[in-house]
């Protein structure tokens, strides 16, 4: 019986006397990746909904050709409906053909409609009800670490993001960016006691903790790139020594990459948002490399952006804000190679405000569906990270 | 006109009250001896940090001159050595105009080269020319922030460019981005708010960056508009709905750039309405002709003025005045402000049509404000975090090279035009405390506290370093600072080891932090 059959038949038969962060214990050996793109990318052309005519007749200069084995450019085909971008052959499309990769269409917010990027990225973030006050102190990625033991979070981020602000100081790292401390032991020392009684306490000493870890793990890279090793560059970097760390010291973790707001030249086949595309491509397949088989059939790797984008092209071959957007589930032990959760025809009479794709699987709903299955939290423990929300079970895991 | 005249002096007469009231407020301003330490954390609040000399000023002239010299600078004048070093770099003197069509045509003539390696060389070179534009600008940003007298104003472009934010990398903003922090934002940062949203409008660099440039009638982009609505004037949530952001768009339709010398073709009849101001282009021929509704207001087609129209419109909705005041509030006083400031400001701000320096008065006079400064409750950003450590360290003894500062900005994530969204940099102090961003100010704080990193070595080829020491425990140091600090930095400075050492922790301690 492996984990995950384990974790399925205590939670078929748990008698729920026990409280949930007792029973989550055994479940933290789960790796869980966030990975945000900021930016509202594209979605439509990335998980490409080929089986629409209106699709085609929409986006003139945008379109991503029917799947076409005899065409390099043509989108790949997932099912009959579907397609994903070319730009992701070597890199997410053999991870379709294991069944390691879901995708999530119509996903997103469905209480949030502002289409603004900052404010939905806000909503997303802190997991809390729209319309009431905003706790800009509690987001929902560092409420789920308070409902797990046995959890070691980090953001891979050059700023703390609101998605991992809570009541525990959890570390943030800028890991495209990593060098050799300057600060020696004896001055982190001396900072540390300055610091002892006051607010920022914990940041300092996680801070200096967690550097220390960290640029271990980066140096041995670093070293490898001396003797003349290729080394990758951007978010195919960041992303491979994310799964190094991933694989040998935390298990929950947070990632952003941006540029994906593509009001102007987006490009179809190539250009700017295909070469963007590549690079993340690249960088997932290089953090499932790094973390290795045997974490990667414990690793759920989870990539999500505020909301999609227009699904007719705008008159600069761009698209402007929309709505729904397209998530990815991926790992070794999930349950792919298929698209996930409820869906309606692509076409004109589905858009949403005549505009862009509906939201049909609401992004709290989906993550609390996900993470109970990842760490069988219990219902008490799912409130307290997504407060009234009823999880949505794709059956991912 | 009678009506006019009188609603001024009554605001007038209110003003006086509100700035006798900050009188009694602060603490005596005629007594010259001595510096509370109330009088450091405002230097701190409102300039680049305390130095030694700005704390001597303020101790000469008194608190409320020194905020009038400040909302209302009549010397704005560079020290000598900072302007010699602005004098001295390319393109000072010319015309922006022509700076951008230049570079636009390197830009062309560079991917015209028929020979592929050649072409690449050729493409570098203008990119390289590029960059090497942005980082002047970044020097001269950096040089007003250190030495301007008029350091409030100072502190506001900062400010404001943020809040009317650009990114440096897209397309070939570097090339004006100095332009435009120099003339739309530092020219109008304590004017009126209209002119200075008009000023970031008519300027290539934003009509570029948010894509306004590619707006024409039936090819509708409406990322620019969507922006004014949600980040410069109203805020997100203040009422205005999709179809706004749509008739924005409209009405801003023709509104671009043109770099060429002769005027677009036209139709007879459109030819009086083509407006060109340098690279900045109101093209008939791709503007929206047709009646919109903005915000509840019909708007009549008629070309250019439809923005003037949704201008004042904007900037005369209560939504704007109180965006902007907590803004403002949130930058200067705290990351919650205080309601009845944010009210009292964008009272002001209705009141006299968005004068800027009336607002920052209202604000520099409140109470709340007064109340902030003690305990020092502000988290320093790393701009303000990197200035300060910089001023304090050497006060009037002018860098030679700001290329070390710009890299601790990009270090720290608070690159100056560096931001990629349009929603700039936060202010909050939770994106700037966590545990990544201490360890990132202790090496820095490292860095300038052990010698001279770089600042005074001039950026040319075999430059030599020039002698300097950072000198924090200077006087201030003695007569004002030393007393703020808690008896558990005290007792680890006791533990230095060197002066650098000394710089350092001191650099590194929670009282500089904020």
């Amino acid at each position: 019986m492996d984990r995950r059959e384990l974790i399925k038949a205590f939670a078929a038969s748990a008698s729920l006397t026990l409280a949930g962060r007792v029973w989550a214990a055994p479940a933290t050996d789960a790796r869980l990746l966030v990975v945000f793109l900021r930016g509202a990318y594209d979605a439509a052309n990335v998980v490409v909904p080929v089986g629409s005519e209106f699709y085609y007749a929409s986006r003139p200069t945008l379109a991503v050709a029917r799947p076409d084995a005899g065409n390099p450019n043509a989108a790949l085909a997932l099912d009959a409906g579907w397609g994903l971008h070319p730009a992701l052959r070597d890199s997410i499309y053999p991870l379709w053909a294991k069944r390691e990769i879901a995708f999530v269409p119509f996903a997103g917010t469905s209480d949030d409609l502002s289409r603004s990027h900052f404010e939905t990225q806000d909503t997303i973030e802190l997991g809390q009800a729209v319309g009431g006050s905003r706790d800009y102190r509690s987001g929902f990625m560092s409420r789920l670490a308070t409902e797990l033991t046995r959890v070691k979070p980090i953001s891979f981020t050059d700023q703390l993001p609101l998605i991992f602000r809570g009541q525990n100081q959890i570390p943030n790292i800028g890991i495209a960016s990593v060098s050799k401390p300057g600060v020696d032991d004896r001055q982190a020392r001396l900072i540390r006691e300055m610091y002892a009684k006051g607010d920022l306490a914990n940041s300092v000493s996680e801070g200096f903790r967690v550097r220390d870890d960290v640029y271990k793990s980066v140096s041995e890279e670093m070293m490898a790139a001396n003797r003349g090793a290729v080394s990758p560059r951007g978010f195919e970097l960041s992303a491979r020594r994310i799964g190094r760390l991933m694989r040998e010291q935390f298990n929950l973790g947070f990632v952003d990459v941006g540029g994906w707001d593509t009001h102007v030249n987006q490009g179809a086949a190539t250009g700017y948002l295909a070469d963007r595309l590549g690079e993340l491509g690249r960088g997932l397949a290089g953090f499932s490399e790094e973390i290795g088989p045997a974490m990667w059939r414990d690793t759920v790797v989870v990539v999500i952006s505020e909301f999609g984008r227009t699904f007719r092209e705008n008159g600069d071959r761009g698209t402007d804000h929309g709505h729904g957007s397209v998530y990815w589930v991926m790992g070794g032990g999930i349950n792919g190679g298929r698209m996930a959760g409820e869906q309606v025809q692509v076409a004109q009479a589905t858009l949403f405000q005549n505009r862009d794709f509906p939201v049909l699987t609401d992004y709290k709903a989906f993550f609390a569906g996900l993470i109970q299955h990842v760490y069988g939290l219990q219902q008490a423990s799912l409130e307290r990270i997504f407060t009234g929300i009823k999880p949505k079970d794709l059956n991912l895991v | 006109m009678s009506i006019t005249a009188t609603l001024g002096a009554r605001t007038a007469a209110k003003l006086m009250i509100g700035t006798i009231a900050g009188l009694v407020a602060f603490h005596q301003p005629a007594r010259a001896a001595e510096l509370a330490s109330q009088d450091i954390a405002l230097l701190d609040r409102l300039t680049w940090g305390v130095s030694a000399s700005s704390a001597a000023h303020l101790r000469e002239v008194g608190t409320e001159r020194w905020l009038q010299e400040q909302l209302h600078p009549a010397n704005t004048a560079l020290p000598a050595a900072v302007q010699k070093q602005i004098e001295a770099m390319p393109d000072v003197h010319r015309f922006p105009f022509d700076i951008a069509a230049s570079f636009d045509q390197q830009g062309k003539s560079a991917n015209q080269v028929a020979d592929p390696e050649q072409r690449k060389a050729a493409q570098q070179v203008y990119q390289q020319a590029m960059n090497d534009r942005a980082r002047q600008a970044a020097a001269r940003t950096i040089l007003h922030a250190l030495y301007a007298p008029d350091q409030l104003r100072e502190r506001l472009t900062w400010f404001w460019f943020n809040h009317f934010n650009v990114h440096q990398y897209k397309a070939n903003i570097r090339v004006l981005v100095g332009d435009y922090e120099d003339r739309a934002i530092r020219a109008n940062a304590l004017g009126k708010f209209r002119n200075l949203l008009s000023a970031t409008l008519h300027h290539p660099v934003m009509l570029r960056y948010l894509d306004n440039a590619d707006n024409a009638a039936g090819h509708l982009n409406e990322n620019y508009a969507r922006e004014i609505m949600e980040l410069h004037t109203m805020g997100v949530g203040s009422g205005y709905t999709q179809a706004d952001v749509e008739a924005l768009a409209r009405i801003l339709t023709g509104v671009g750039i043109d770099f060429k010398s002769e005027d677009p073709k036209l139709k007879p009849e459109q030819q009086s309405q083509l407006v060109r101001e340098g690279a900045f282009e109101f093209n008939p021929a791709r503007h929206d002709f047709g009646d919109k509704t903005f915000l509840g207001h019909q708007i009549k087609g008629r070309g250019l003025a439809e923005v003037d129209e949704a201008l004042d419109i904007l900037c005369r909705h209560p939504a704007t005045a109180t965006h902007i005041a907590k803004q403002l509030a949130t930058y200067f006083v705290s990351d919650n402000p205080p309601a009845a400031l944010v009210q009292q400001m964008a009272q002001t701000f209705q009141k006299t049509d968005g004068d800027i320096a009336a607002v920052m008065s209202t604000l520099v006079h409140a109470p709340e404000f007064a109340a902030s400064l003690k305990g020092g409750a502000k988290f320093k950003d790393p701009m303000l975090y990197v200035m300060s450590s910089v001023r304090l360290a050497y006060d009037s003894k002018v860098v030679l090279n700001t290329l070390p500062i710009q890299g601790w900005l990009n270090r720290l994530s608070e690159g100056l035009f560096n931001h990629e969204t349009p929603d700039g940099y936060s202010m909050l102090s939770a994106a700037w405390n966590g545990p990544g961003q201490m360890m990132l100010r202790f090496e820095i704080a490292r860095a300038i506290g052990s010698g001279s990193a770089g600042l005074f070595k001039p950026n040319e080829p075999n430059a030599v370093d020039q002698p300097a020491f950072p000198l924090v425990m200077n006087g201030l140091y003695f007569s004002n600072i030393r007393q703020t600090l808690s008896p558990t930095t005290l007792a680890a400075l006791d533990q230095a080891v060197s002066p650098q050492d000394w710089n350092t922790l001191f650099l590194s301690s929670p009282e500089f932090m904020h």
